[in-house]
């Protein structure tokens, strides 16, 4: 009897919606933790997988001997190599395109390559204008390699002792 | 023609045009909706007859409460339009003498209702009380009984229209939100008392 | 001395044809403030919300994100319009305007002040109820004109709610009414007059609840927005509006809470009256007064909807038919036993 009562006296002081109005009543004056987000960023972890880059030897000569292990890992087969003999007699890509729109930002590639040549980057904010653009090639990757080298060396020295 | 007479003409044509589009238009949702807005200059016409309450009461119910009820239904049947169509002209002889009828019998009770003296009960107030109180102090005075029974007879109506409508199923599977809300943690969750359970030196002797 | 100067500029035209447009003058006075106040309840609920979610809400449009109801209008009007293959091409166009109309029209009678009110007439809480109860047509016109299964589906379910809920939210009324013992809404309030502990919320506590309660359904607002539902049947009713189209059903859906804080406001909490008539607090003019009190309650209902989970169905019709209803049928009961039986009449007094 006294439990029906309560149990009364619970809904129609509608004590739970109250407590309930409470918690988010209290969230309404706690500080705020929005970012703002292209003045403000978020500290990223070494092991941020962006953008692509193919990286260089010290000495300037590319890294990537085509072997195709990053191509065959993928698994949205957006790598697609071609290579051939140059005149020195090593084995060189030709063509060496990474589909934008079909990766899907695993990192497999990364861990696949035995030469460290095709690596992610910690660079996120990059986008298209035109159809064409989704296609980077292998000028590009080089070129965001070349640009970016001292991060991407600091970023895996940093990673290294858990690898 | 004043301006006052101008409005009664155009809310009057309104409604006659909208009667007129219930009756005639096919699609049964839209002959609902042009029921609506014949409410509406219906309601607006006895507006202009200073009859505020029973206009605006006109249009909560009417177009408020049971015209939404009446698309609801209407909205979810499915009409062959072809045999409607077909039916139209075999009713209309019945439907002319129907109407006939009803305008006579209107006029009749105009004729009879305007003659007759004002109540009592309204003189009795003055000409400056409002529309409610007049109709309340008549309803409730005059005509109490008729008014009463009038509704036990809706009650009664209410009542009858869910017995009628309501069945238990037994194949339906049904929570009682008022039921859940009051459970309690002693209701589903038992604390046993035990000692905890030692190997026995005994059997292993053996 | 404005109306003179009114008369002044106006007096060549016929009379007719000035006091109408006196009268146009007058109703755009109260459109044109409260479509403002409807654009930036929008941005304030972005922004409320955002603060109960520990977020700070749009802040990049403008000096602190106040121009963003501005940019969203912008946006919206230069949006097309799509009318979907066969629907209903007048019908689809016209239901937005149908629910905004009454959401407007209903600001009529509402007396802002003591002497602020374009239309003081005896019926003034029925023309109300008759003008919200319209509301809902332009919600099931919306659902079936667009010709689509999840418009229809939110169309339907926002009728039954709300036929549920005005019944209830006309007797917690009636109770107001029956207190008042008028209909005039200026009457109400000025029958609630002499400080706070003299407005309807304390005797009639239980109808104002149940008022706020039904309020919310009525408006279609979470937590029993299942007509809109975006987890369940994408955005309901206006799914498939676009532009204006939907711009219009955003603007009624704001326009219908301000109105029933309002509402709320004149019949609970005592309109334009101070809430204790000594010095300090007379000195405000009653406008700030009834301003002060609808936003407050405009507060709550951002509130509800920063806390509460949506309702399922079934049970948003249990609440409105078995209990809310019940429970105003009580509660006039009471005051009708209180105001006609001495010993418990000082309630009601």
């Amino acid at each position: 009897m006294a439990s029906k009562l309560q149990q009364l006296y619970k809904t129609f002081s509608l004590q739970e919606l109250r407590k309930g109005m409470g918690v988010t009543g209290r969230q309404f004056f706690n500080k705020k933790t929005t970012i703002m987000y292209p003045e403000e960023k978020t500290p990223k972890s070494p092991r941020f997988r962006g953008l692509h880059a193919l990286r260089r030897y010290p000495n300037g000569e590319e890294r990537c001997i085509a072997c195709k292990l990053c191509e065959a890992v993928c698994p949205a087969l957006a790598i697609t190599i071609d290579s051939e003999e140059r005149e020195d007699g090593t084995r060189r890509t030709t063509r060496y395109d990474i589909d934008l729109f079909k990766c899907i930002y695993c990192g497999f590639c990364e861990e696949a390559c035995p030469v460290d040549s095709i690596v992610l980057t910690d660079i996120h904010e990059f986008h298209m204008e035109e159809n064409g653009e989704r296609l980077a090639d292998k000028k590009r990757l080089l070129e965001i390699g070349d640009r970016h080298e001292a991060d991407i060396a600091a970023a895996r020295k940093q990673d290294a002792p858990y690898r | 023609m004043t301006f006052l007479q101008f409005v009664f003409y155009l809310f009057s044509a309104i409604t006659v045009f909208a009667a007129a589009m219930v009756v005639t238009v096919r699609n049964p949702v839209k002959s609902a909706l042009y029921l609506v807005l014949a409410f509406f200059s219906a309601a607006c016409i006895w507006m202009i007859l200073h009859a505020e309450f029973l206009a605006i009461v006109l249009v909560l119910v009417y177009v408020g409460a049971v015209m939404v009820l009446f698309l609801f239904v209407v909205m979810m049947l499915d009409i062959d339009l072809a045999r409607l169509r077909a039916g139209f002209t075999r009713y209309l002889p019945v439907g002319g003498l129907v109407a006939l009828l009803m305008a006579i019998e209107i006029a009749l009770a105009l004729h009879v209702g305007f003659n007759a003296a004002p109540s009592q009960a309204v003189s009795a107030l003055g000409p400056d009380t409002s529309n409610t109180q007049a109709i309340a102090s008549v309803l409730y005075t005059d005509y109490v009984y008729a008014l009463e029974i009038a509704s036990l007879i809706l009650l009664t109506a209410i009542i009858a229209a869910i017995v009628l409508t309501m069945r238990k199923r037994t194949d339906h599977k049904y929570t009682d939100p008022g039921h859940q809300v009051t459970v309690k943690r002693e209701d589903r969750l038992k604390i046993i008392k035990m000692d905890s359970e030692k190997p026995q030196a005994a059997d292993s002797a053996k | 001395m404005i109306y003179d100067t009114f008369l002044f500029f106006t007096g060549w035209l016929p009379e007719t044809v000035q006091a109408i447009s006196w009268m146009v003058i007058k109703i755009l006075a109260i459109i044109a403030p409260l479509m403002a106040f409807v654009a930036y309840f929008t941005f304030a609920e972005r922004k409320v919300i955002g603060y109960f979610q520990t977020r700070v809400g749009p802040n990049r449009v403008g000096p602190k994100g106040w121009l963003q109801p501005i940019a969203d209008a912008m946006k919206l009007m230069f949006k097309e319009l799509v009318v979907p293959a066969r629907s209903n091409r007048y019908l689809f166009l016209f239901a937005p305007v149908l629910s905004l109309a009454p959401a407007l029209a209903a600001w009529a009678v509402m007396p802002f002040s003591e002497t602020l009110v374009l239309a003081n007439i005896d019926a003034g809480l029925l023309y109300i109820l008759a003008l919200t109860s319209m509301g809902v047509y332009g919600v099931i016109l919306a659902g079936w004109a667009s010709n689509s299964k999840y418009a229809f589906l939110g169309a339907m379910r926002s009728a039954a709610q709300i036929v549920a809920y005005e019944i209830a939210m006309g007797f917690a009324l009636v109770g107001v009414l029956m207190v008042a013992g008028s209909l005039n809404l200026h009457q109400i309030v000025t029958r609630q007059s002499g400080g706070f502990w003299e407005w309807y919320w304390l005797p009639l506590l239980p109808l104002l609840l149940v008022y706020f309660i039904s309020g919310v359904a009525e408006t279609n607002r979470a937590p029993f927005d299942v007509a809109e539902g975006e987890s369940e049947i994408v955005a309901g009713f206006h799914v498939e509006y676009s532009g204006m189209g939907f711009a219009v059903f955003f603007l009624a859906e704001y326009a219908n809470i301000i109105l029933i804080a309002a509402l709320m406001v004149l019949m609970f909490f005592g309109g334009w009256l101070p809430p204790l008539e000594i010095a300090p607090f007379t000195w405000l003019p009653g406008l700030f007064w009834f301003g002060m009190k609808t936003f407050i309650v405009c507060f709550l209902f951002l509130w509800l909807r920063a806390t509460f989970p949506r309702y399922r169905y079934d049970q948003i019709m249990r609440l409105g038919w078995k209990i809310l209803i019940p429970v105003t049928l009580v509660w006039i009961v009471v005051i009708g036993l209180g105001k006609f039986y001495t010993p418990i009449g000082f309630i009601f007094s």
